[in-house]
């Protein structure tokens, strides 16, 4: 297959906006399949980033001089930015963490302990990333009567929609906690649809969008999301912010998490009024240059499109789809219809470790392990792991054709 | 060998013959002492059972689920720690792991010397844990631990 080459997209000029793609790795040029782990950063995340702190660094909200208020002007920019990113009606809906795992702690702390009532459930599934599965469980075992149900997965790797709406049925499920795409089956979730099964049952839900967000253009009002989560760093952007979108009303009744400075109101030695939010989930100096960079992540895939990005990426999933299951021994994990360009396998007779350092030697990287979802190994029967390969928007299908080619080589060098 | 480390300097005829060889594995009907290795991240299991005489290790087997190297280490493990005292084989796991992490393994000694074979593995720092657990697994089986890992 030749390289997509359309006005639209054109992989190989992309290319050449991430410097490292042009690294060599053990005297092989990289080909880094990785980027469901953490993506790669474009120029225009880098620069924004060093001129940020080159010309207008200061604390942000707290100083009433020129880079103080060039600082705010721009962490607030970057929150209208993550709005618009993700169709959300106001910037307030937009909460600044850490990472996704700290946007859901937070939901599981605050949302959880705050707002659902003894005698309710939490209601995640199999498929999750333990960043999505741990908090719900330390919910669960914090002895304050909050339970916690799992959606089963189907043998192709679906989140199985009768067994939701099963275990929504009996109205005690206040709050939904499942990813919108898969970082080990690359399964893409129906969320309008579980938004609209969970809103029928009376329950709110959350999405992790940590993969879904960097793949397809993501819409929370449309999809009627009430929480949803993704992370800066596999979005191009840098290490050390993550989004919590929340609905208006919802996060209006939350209570604060963590106390400090930049999320009260008034301060005596007896109480404290809070801000309102998202300021008041926002305690200490936040992540001011990763905000920076998240912007310029934003701008850099929505002037790109998401739609082109997404036509891309179909291509790529295609060409796997065709590709991998020619090598011999190979075995894909699940077979959604709807997936994204994530796959996990394993090449009989060749432990994942040993395939990834194999792999490395030939400039190829990818993940061998459990990718942090260890319960949907132990549920497809690889409880020792898989290899996983995943794509980006800079992945070309000459990529997954090597990949494939020294996957054949491994097999022979094992065998 | 190369700079960053041959993969085929790695995966010695040596390694990938102890990795497969049946001698020392499987649960044994008998034992005095058991531990389990697990490396969560990676998946990797190894389940180390020994027979003691008195301090001495009398005979030592395994059951792991993990790569080559992880599958060789307790092999050679197996193979090296029978006739030893308990003090001598934890020794013995130290220096495997020591080897492993700098690459230092110029002993002349019969026994250490077949550790050399781990020396290889300093060039693929991810790796350096495969070699571990296994020894890790001796250590907590012999001091009366259940579980431990090597990341
Ligand atoms: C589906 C999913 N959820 C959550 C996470 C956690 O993201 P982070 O480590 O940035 O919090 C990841 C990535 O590792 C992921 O793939």
């Amino acid at each position: 297959m030749d390289t997509i080459i359309s006005p639209l997209f054109d992989v190989t000029r992309i290319r050449q906006d991430f410097p490292i793609l042009s690294t060599k790795v053990h005297g092989k040029p990289l080909t880094f399949l990785d980027s469901g782990a953490s993506a790669q950063k474009p120029r225009a995340v880098i620069e924004a980033m060093t001129r940020s702190m080159e010309t207008a660094y200061a604390n942000v909200h707290r100083g009433a001089y020129h880079l103080s208020e060039a600082a705010t002007e721009s962490y607030e920019a970057a929150r209208i930015a993550t709005q618009r990113f993700l169709g959300a009606t106001e910037p307030e809906e937009i909460v600044f963490t850490s990472n996704s795992t700290a946007a859901i702690n937070f939901v599981a702390h605050s949302y959880g302990r705050g707002v659902l009532q003894p005698g309710q459930f939490v209601l995640t599934s199999e498929m999750e990333h333990h960043a999505n599965m741990v908090p719900w469980q330390m919910l669960r075992d914090a002895n304050i009567g909050i339970g916690l149900r799992y959606v089963r997965v189907t043998e192709r790797g679906e989140l199985d929609l009768e067994d939701l709406a099963a275990k929504l049925a009996d109205g005690k499920v206040g709050l939904v906690a499942l990813t919108h795409m898969s970082n080990v089956l690359g399964t893409v979730t129906p969320a309008a649809q579980i938004a609209r099964m969970a809103h029928e049952a009376g329950a709110k839900v959350l999405f992790d969008g940590s993969q879904a967000a960097v793949h397809r253009h993501v819409d929370v009002t449309a999809i009627d999301a009430d929480f949803y989560v993704f992370t800066a760093h596999k979005l191009y952007g840098p290490t050390g912010i993550g989004v919590l979108y929340g609905k208006r009303k919802l996060l209006d009744a939350m209570p604060p998490f963590l106390g400090g400075g930049d999320m009260i109101e008034s301060v005596t030695l007896e109480r404290t009024t809070y801000a309102a939010a998202p300021a008041r989930f926002e305690a200490g100096t936040p992540p001011i240059i990763e905000a920076v960079g998240l912007h310029a992540a934003i701008d850099y895939v929505t002037n790109i499109g998401m739609g082109a990005i997404e036509a891309h990426e179909r291509a790529l999933v295609d060409h796997a789809m065709a590709v991998l299951p020619g090598v011999e021994g190979l075995t894909l994990l699940g077979g959604a219809q709807d997936r994204g360009g994530v796959f996990a396998f394993a090449l009989d007779g060749v432990h994942p470790h040993d395939l990834s350092t194999f792999l490395d030697r030939h400039g190829i990287a990818v993940r061998a392990g459990r990718h942090c979802a260890e319960p949907l190994h132990t549920r497809f029967g690889v409880e020792g792991g898989t290899t996983r390969a995943s794509f980006g928007l800079y992945t070309t299908p000459e990529e997954i054709d090597l990949l494939a080619a020294k996957l054949t080589e491994a097999r022979r060098f094992f065998a | 060998m190369s700079e960053t480390g041959d993969i085929a300097d790695l995966y010695s005829m040596t390694l990938r013959d102890l990795a497969r060889d049946p001698a020392h594995k499987g649960r044994p009907e008998a034992f005095d002492a058991t531990a389990r290795g697990d490396n969560p991240m990676c998946g990797d299991r190894v389940d180390i059972y020994v027979t003691l005489d008195g301090d001495r290790i009398r005979e030592a087997r395994h059951v792991a689920r993990g790569c080559e190297i992880c599958q060789a280490s307790a092999s050679l493990l197996a193979e090296l720690v029978p006739g030893r005292t308990q003090a001598e084989a934890h020794a013995l796991g130290q220096r495997a792991g020591e080897i492993a992490k700098s690459g230092a393994g110029n002993d002349t000694t019969d026994e250490l010397h077949r550790l050399s074979i781990f020396a290889v593995v300093h060039k693929f720092p991810s790796r350096v844990k495969c070699v571990t657990l296994a020894w890790n697994a001796l250590d907590a089986a012999l001091s009366g631990v259940k579980e431990t890992s090597s990341e």
